[in-house]
């Protein structure tokens, strides 16, 4: 039998990690990042001469996540939007490997990207053109179930995208075996040993970011309310945790939104991402939000901090005038 | 490997001892510091224990891979040969044909000094290539493509150092076009790939295994 070396034996290993490319429109050029299923391939379309990224899966005759790989190509290929990365092609690669294309997106992961900002009104805006593309799955009747930091891009141009709907789900789509048996595939390439799955259903998703009612296997629960989950997850990681203070009690409002979007029960979160953005948005404009209800001390701040300028100029003009009385009299 | 069928057992744990028998050679040989004799006699008596007592039975894929499992069971059996204070040879003098003397040499051209365990790692899986280069080499044959075999075995095989044989060496040296050089090699690393696959598949009880290892062993790692 023929002795391979250690050099040999890194060479072919590295060389069948390699898509085979051949007689296809892509030259492979780098290899970029490797998910749970999946790797991803920077490779050149040699005919309309771009950049693309290429998802291979990791081994072919695995009809499961072969199947699980082409439903998020055909999710990512319903969901036209500017907040969605496009896919361009999918198919099967000659050495039998399952594969589709995707536009190259060139960015920072957002838990990355909020290192470089700090102010929280910035990150409120961050947080408004995230949760874009999710409206609009859920227009389209379709849920990510897997919304985390990770898998949202800041792209070169403050472009936002999220990515990775490898876990999305098509509302009101009859249960199938084919589904089944990719939910079962699922629950073994996702599942740490901390989560487990039930009775009820099947585990999907990240711990730590995913819904009760996702932890619970509870498939039937799990709607468009489950992506609020999340996104109330990345709200809380944006804000962080404020300093005590006056800062803390003006974080209120929006401390609030992420208790009302991550609330344990689906009945009591936000029913839609726009009343989400809608209570953000309001937050930014110094307008009263549906999830907290304020004081009349912290309305008063609020309205301070709302029309300061006016209040201001205001205050300003009567100390004047207070003064211009009292000098008059003497 | 865990089917009813008598028949499908006995190929599956055939498969299995052939991929497992020199990394569990040259694995004592370090671990447990056996000479060359003891380390044959050892591994004759475990791979008649893997057919005979039927090892595989208590192997549970949800616990560990079987690649650890196997290591475990030599670990285990050794153990208890030096409890009974005493080794017997193989029953009724049954000698399983294995290639020690080939095993041997292997053993002598280790480099890195390694821990046991990941010696026995990396030892599964260039035994495992190296059954995959045979699988190829007979495929090639069968199919009238040694010239495809030759090629990939020059590229891919036999180069030590970084910078291999140009493709425009290779075509002159075999007469043919440099294109046809890059599509033979193309073909030939994509059946070496399925027959990779294909053994690690006789090897795996289920497809969650089979993915496991496949992930382990042609997945991509970004380190």
């Amino acid at each position: 039998m023929k002795w391979l070396g250690d050099g040999t034996v890194d060479r072919l290993r590295a060389n069948m990690q390699v898509p085979d490319l051949t007689g296809t429109r892509y030259r492979a050029i780098r290899y970029v990042a490797s998910g749970g299923m999946a790797a991803i391939w920077l490779a050149e379309d040699t005919a309309l001469k771009r950049n693309v990224a290429l998802k291979v899966l990791d081994a072919e005759d695995l009809p499961q996540l072969e199947s699980r790989l082409l439903r998020e190509a055909h999710i990512l290929a319903t969901l036209e939007h500017p907040g969605i990365v496009p896919v361009h092609d999918a198919g099967r690669l000659p050495d039998g490997r399952v594969f589709y294309c995707m536009k190259f997106v060139e960015g920072q992961r957002l838990d990355e990207f909020l290192t470089t900002v700090a102010a929280l009104p910035d990150r409120l805006r961050l947080m408004l053109r995230i949760a874009e593309p999710v409206a609009f799955a859920h227009s389209r009747g379709i849920i990510h179930r897997d919304l985390k930091p990770e898998n949202v891009m800041v792209g070169p141009f403050g472009e936002v995208l999220v990515m990775d709907w490898g876990l999305g789900k098509i509302l009101n789509e009859h249960s199938t075996e084919s589904s089944a048996a990719i939910a079962s595939a699922d629950e073994q390439q996702r599942t740490p040993a901390a989560a487990s799955s039930t009775n009820h259903g099947t585990v999907l998703g990240t711990p730590g970011y995913m819904a009760p009612e996702q932890l619970r296997g509870e498939v039937e629960s799990i709607d468009q309310r489950t992506d609020i989950y999340g996104l109330g997850v990345i709200l809380s990681v944006m804000i962080g945790s404020p300093a005590g203070g006056r800062a803390a009690r003006r974080h209120r409002p929006i401390l609030a939104i992420c208790a009302k979007a991550m609330h344990p029960d689906p009945n009591q979160r936000y029913p839609a991402v726009q009343a989400l953005t809608a209570d953000i948005a309001d937050f930014l404009a110094g307008s009263p939000i549906s999830a907290y209800a304020e004081s009349p001390v912290e309305r008063m701040a609020r309205l301070f901090d709302r029309h300061r300028t006016a209040v201001l100029l205001i205050a300003a003009y009567l100390v004047m005038r207070l003064l211009f009385i009292l000098f008059s009299r003497r | 490997m865990r089917s009813e069928d008598p028949v499908q057992r006995s190929r599956a744990t055939e498969t299995i001892s052939a991929a497992y028998w020199k990394p569990i050679y040259k694995y004592v040989r370090l671990k447990w510091n056996l000479p060359a004799e003891d380390a044959q006699d050892f591994t004759q008596e475990f791979l008649l224990r893997l057919i005979e007592k039927e090892f595989l039975d208590s192997f549970d894929p949800g616990k560990a891979r079987l690649r650890t499992f196997m290591r475990t069971c030599a670990d285990r059996l050794f153990l208890k040969q030096v409890r009974d204070a005493h080794r017997q040879k193989r029953n009724g003098g049954n000698v399983i044909p294995l290639d020690f003397d080939e095993a041997e040499q292997e053993f002598a051209r280790r480099s890195k000094p390694t821990s046991p365990e990941q010696y026995f790692e990396r030892e599964c899986v260039r035994h495992l290539l190296a059954l995959a280069v045979e699988r190829l080499r007979a495929k090639c044959e069968s199919a009238g493509k040694v010239i495809h075999f030759e090629i990939f075995h020059e590229y891919d095989l036999d180069r030590e150092a970084e910078t291999p044989a140009s493709y425009s060496t290779l075509a002159k040296k075999h007469q043919l076009a440099t294109t046809e050089v890059t599509n033979y090699l193309a073909w030939a690393r994509r059946e070496f790939r399925a027959c990779v696959l294909q053994q690690l598949r006789e090897m795996s009880s289920s497809d969650e295994e089979f993915r496991q290892e496949a992930k382990a062993i042609l997945g991509i790692n970004p380190k």
